[in-house]
């Protein structure tokens, strides 16, 4: 367990580190801080969407230790130590994942809203199972809603994703 | 004789540079990167946060509110109640504003607006909420319109006596002379549910004050609205209000009314002199409302032997919720374009749209037509089985032909509906499997369409609809296109770039488009009735076109024909030139030529910035009867869907296995654009048949205000969807342009219903088609056979 101070309100503050796209970060959170809360409130990290706030609508997955979680469902002591990824960390060195070149090629997203979390979740998929049938990639963001897509361009993106993948390493 | 004039396949082998084209979104690297701003995303210095002090019963007199203790828990800014703010009513419908910013006197749903509070951070705010006392004098409830209908009934408001809202009677033609030559006659009822939009991003308003001035942003569908109504509710000038939407996570018709965090959030600021952001959660936006209103719908249709339809009466009851919102003019809709989509002289149309103690209902995707399309098409399924027709020939026989009237007083231009059930019917394989599918599986055809935009702003003004600026950089090498139209993740702002690029003739990936600013952009009324693409179309056309006029005249002065050329010397005339993709040429010899963005310079130069503008409006459109102005629309859209269903006569689970739509929607600008909007409206349409309604317990509380127990469609219940579209083009559109994003949901739930009804051979007549729905009506017909066999 994370170490703590009392304040004078007699409020319990825990020093965590957390390791969020690369950078270690040392914070003090509250017990009861959400890692969705703390992702876009204390580092400013908004591409994490918040919208359901129970688990259910995936907005705000993002990857703990390389899978996918809801982060509205994560307290952010129990992250400490850990490493997490968010949409902000997919690309690297200014150069986007080929989920998200896919996902522009395809015109996957419209309001955008459930993007990053489908993102997160098709990530996790791609880095567990490479080469995913069409059924594996609807069960893998089953748990992210969209209202917009009907969830084609979303499904085509990623299996092109995964293609090209295979390609690079084939090729 | 004179030949048909024909708008079909009008836009075979026409190229352009820009529309026509799957381009690339304008926001897309916003959206996949995690960078793009939606409005709880945004922080201001010393913001604080707010929310609404909702009512916990649902009809009764507010005798005390009692705000003390929360006012004194440290971190509390404002509580404000209804003494505390503007008095005036408002709404969306002129000739009904019953809504004020809070509650004065009396609530009339569990969840109405009594207040707001704001406080330095949310988890002040949450104890503080918890901390107000309201006590309440209650008053016996009515939750549906037959509760609503009866005689000595609770009064929900003063105004509407016997709880009906809004009335309509309505007649063309002669429907008792028809019913007399009539070779056959039905009547069907059926109902259809309450649902929500199922937008994932909650509302949110953020609201600061500059001096006089108040700048608001807002997850909304229309910036001019929105503007409109705060500047009449806080009797300001609509110029000291500033309405920015940053990007919005999806509106469906759910953000378009004043949510009430906009007006609070206007009001707290002022109070507390620091910036206030209000939001709902999740479940809230189910207590605001706005969605599918309840509907019970009764048929009663006369055709001839071979199924013309000779008339139709149509009555509609509509659960209108506690307040109107946009409900006269749902109530309107629910009747209005049925006379489109088919072709028949007699019709009468009657609706009552009555107030009840739920949160109100208003537009949701396809504005009124989803419900009545599904009974429609539900009862022209059983009548051309009556007669022995097939579905999709009985719509064939019945479908409106381009360049017609509506006995009620729509011109219809292009109209490709014939075409369109050929082509669904076609590429489906209607003929191989209608009526030969194993028992369990079925196949189901459904007609729709829409309005591309309505014919008359909400509230009543000589303003355009549409307005739109194109700016010239310096040097010639940027453009930024400027309308208030609203990408709310339809693709307007890419398809409006590309218009743009198109009628200036200037490439696409040097333009930007700068929108969803009252102090930035220009008026355009917003995402609302599938009015973007041809109304802010036109203006942004017409933009386009004024810079190239511009850019014409300039280079004219600037480009010489050679001598030896063979054509002529001297200066040319404009309309000796042509511009396309940043390179104005000569006609007749485009080898002579100079890039846009010299002649662009030069002009700046000469004149200052170089500047486009463009305008529409509609013109007067529709007839003089009550109501006539509700469906007009320069343009109207058709489509037909078909779907095959798989479901589960042991336990009545449906799965939706294929679906197909063909959509006449003229021009298509960007394909890839439009399908997304079809596959979208598949998954909203399949949710609704099958799974969707808000469901409320005995004192009016929302019993699945969430995502878990509120059911949306998920990928794995996606089935395939094939999209298609009919190649018309719409006079009435630029470049012959109409809509899809609404009417494309609109045949979606008679066609799974449709396709429902054929897998198990019995009629729910009541939406959603829940398992337990359909095994209860496969039990019941069992018993019916085995006590008929006895």
């Amino acid at each position: 367990m994370a170490e703590f101070i009392v304040d004078k309100d007699g409020i319990k503050r825990y020093l965590v580190t957390i390791t969020v796209n690369g950078i270690k970060y040392t914070k003090m959170v509250k017990a009861n801080s959400l890692l969705v809360n703390f992702l876009r409130e204390d580092l400013d990290l908004t591409g994490t969407k918040k919208a359901c706030e129970q688990g259910d609508c995936g907005a705000c997955t993002v990857l703990l230790d390389g899978k996918p979680v809801n982060s509205c469902m994560v307290l952010t002591v129990s992250v400490d130590g850990r490493e997490v990824t968010t949409v902000e960390g997919l690309a690297s060195n200014g150069k986007l994942d080929i989920l998200q070149e896919k996902f522009i090629e395809h015109s996957a997203p419209q309001c955008g809203y459930c993007a990053p979390g489908i993102l997160m979740s098709a990530k996790a998929l791609l880095m567990r199972n490479p080469n995913p049938t069409e059924l594996e990639v609807r069960e893998a963001i089953a748990g992210n809603l969209c209202r917009c897509t009907g969830y084609v361009h979303y499904v085509q993106a990623i299996l092109d994703a995964a293609a090209a993948n295979q390609e690079r390493k084939d090729g | 004789m004179a030949k048909e004039f024909s708008y079909l396949n009008f836009n075979r082998n026409k190229e352009y540079s820009y529309i026509g084209k799957s381009l690339k979104r304008t926001d897309i690297l916003d959206k996949v990167t995690g960078r793009g701003k939606f409005t709880a995303d945004l922080k201001f210095s010393n913001m604080l946060y707010g929310k609404l002090i909702r009512s916990t019963e649902a009809h009764a007199r507010i005798i005390k509110i009692d705000t003390s203790e929360a006012e004194k828990l440290p971190g509390v800014r404002a509580i404000i109640t209804a003494k505390d703010v503007p008095s005036i009513k408002y709404g969306l419908s002129p000739a009904r504003y019953d809504e004020t910013i809070f509650c004065i006197d009396k609530v009339r749903y569990y969840g109405d607006k009594i207040g707001a509070i704001c406080a330095v951070d949310e988890e002040t705010l949450y104890k503080a909420l918890k901390l107000i006392k309201v006590e309440y004098e209650v008053l016996p409830a009515v939750f549906t319109p037959a509760e609503a209908a009866k005689e000595g009934a609770p009064q929900i408001f003063e105004e509407y006596p016997g709880n009906i809202n809004t009335e309509i009677h309505l007649e063309f033609g002669d429907v008792e002379k028809a019913k007399k030559e009539a070779y056959y006659i039905r009547t069907d009822r059926l109902q259809g549910q309450r649902t929500v939009h199922g937008f994932i991003e909650p509302h949110c308003s953020i609201a600061y004050w500059e001096g006089k001035r108040v700048t608001i942003h807002s997850a909304h569908q229309s910036a001019h609205y929105l503007q409109h109504h705060i500047a009449r509710i806080f009797n300001m000038k609509e110029g000291d209000v500033r309405v920015i939407l940053p990007y919005i996570g999806a509106g469906f018709g759910g953000k378009l009314d004043v949510s009430g965090l906009d007006v609070a959030a206007v009001a707290l600021s002022k109070i507390t002199g620091q910036p206030v952001k209000m939001f709902f959660d999740l479940e809230e936006v189910w207590y605001n409302g706005r969605a599918r209103h309840g509907m019970d719908m009764k048929y009663t249709t006369g055709v001839t032997k071979e199924g013309k339809i000779l008339f139709v009466e149509s009555e509609i009851i509509l659960d209108g919720g506690a307040y109107t919102g946009l409900g006269v003019a749902s109530s309107y809709y629910a009747g209005a374009l049925l006379t489109v989509l088919y072709d028949f002289d007699n019709y009468r149309f009657d609706a009552y749209r009555y107030v009840t103690n739920l949160p109100p209902c208003g537009a949701q995707r396809g504005h009124g037509q989803p419900h009545p399309r599904y009974a429609f098409e539900s009862h022209l399924d059983h009548i051309a089985e009556d007669l022995g027709i097939d579905p999709i020939d009985i719509r064939l026989l019945n479908a409106r032909r381009a360049n017609t009237v509506t006995p009620n007083g729509y011109e219809v231009k292009a109209y490709y509906l014939k075409e369109a059930n050929e082509m669904a019917r076609d590429v489906s394989g209607w003929k191989e499997k209608k009526g030969k599918l194993p028992k369990g599986r079925g196949i189901g055809v459904g007609n729709g369409g829409f309005v591309t935009g309505a014919g008359y702003c909400m509230y009543r003004t000589d303003l355009p609809h549409s307005i739109a600026m194109i700016k010239v950089y310096d040097d010639g090498t940027h453009a930024v296109v400027y309308t208030n139209a609203v990408d709310i993740g339809q693709g307007s702002d890419t398809v409006l770039t590309q218009m743009a690029a198109q009628a200036m003739g200037y490439p696409y990936e040097d333009i930007t488009i700068c929108t969803r600013d009252t102090d930035l952009s220009t008026l355009d009324f917003g995402a609302y009735a599938s009015r973007q693409t041809l109304m802010a179309g036109w203006a942004v056309k017409r933009a386009g076109e004024d810079v190239k006029r511009k850019i014409l005249a300039q280079a004219a002065e600037m480009l010489k024909v050679k001598e030896d050329g063979g054509y002529r010397f001297g200066k040319l005339t404009p309309e000796e030139l042509e511009c396309e993709e940043g390179i104005v040429y000569v006609k007749q010899e485009p080898a002579v030529n100079i890039t846009f963005a010299e002649v662009a310079r030069a002009y700046f130069v000469k004149h200052g910035v170089l500047i486009g503008r463009g305008y529409y409006h509609p013109g007067k459109l529709g007839g003089t009867h009550k109501g006539a102005a509700v469906g007009t629309s320069p343009a109207y859209s058709s489509a037909t869907q078909i779907a095959e269903v798989e479901v589960d006569m042991e336990t009545g689970l449906t799965k939706v296995v294929g679906t197909w739509d063909v959509h006449d929607s003229g021009f298509v600008v960007n394909p890839q654009l439009l399908h997304g909007q079809v596959h979208g409206a598949f998954s909203m349409g399949i949710g609704e048949t099958i799974w969707e309604k808000v469901i409320f317990d005995e004192k009016g509380r929302v019993l699945n205000g969430n995502f878990a127990e509120y059911r949306l469609p998920t990928a794995l219940d996606m089935p395939y969807v094939e999209s298609l579209v009919v190649d018309t083009f719409e006079p009435n559109g630029p470049w012959g342009v109409k809509e899809v994003g609404e009417g494309a949901t609109t045949p979606t739930l008679g066609c799974v219903a449709n396709a429902v009804y054929d897998a198990i051979g019995v009629r729910i007549s009541e939406l959603p088609l829940t398992p337990e729905k359909i095994w209860r009506a496969l039990k019941e017909a069992e018993g019916a056979k085995e006590k008929g066999g006895k």
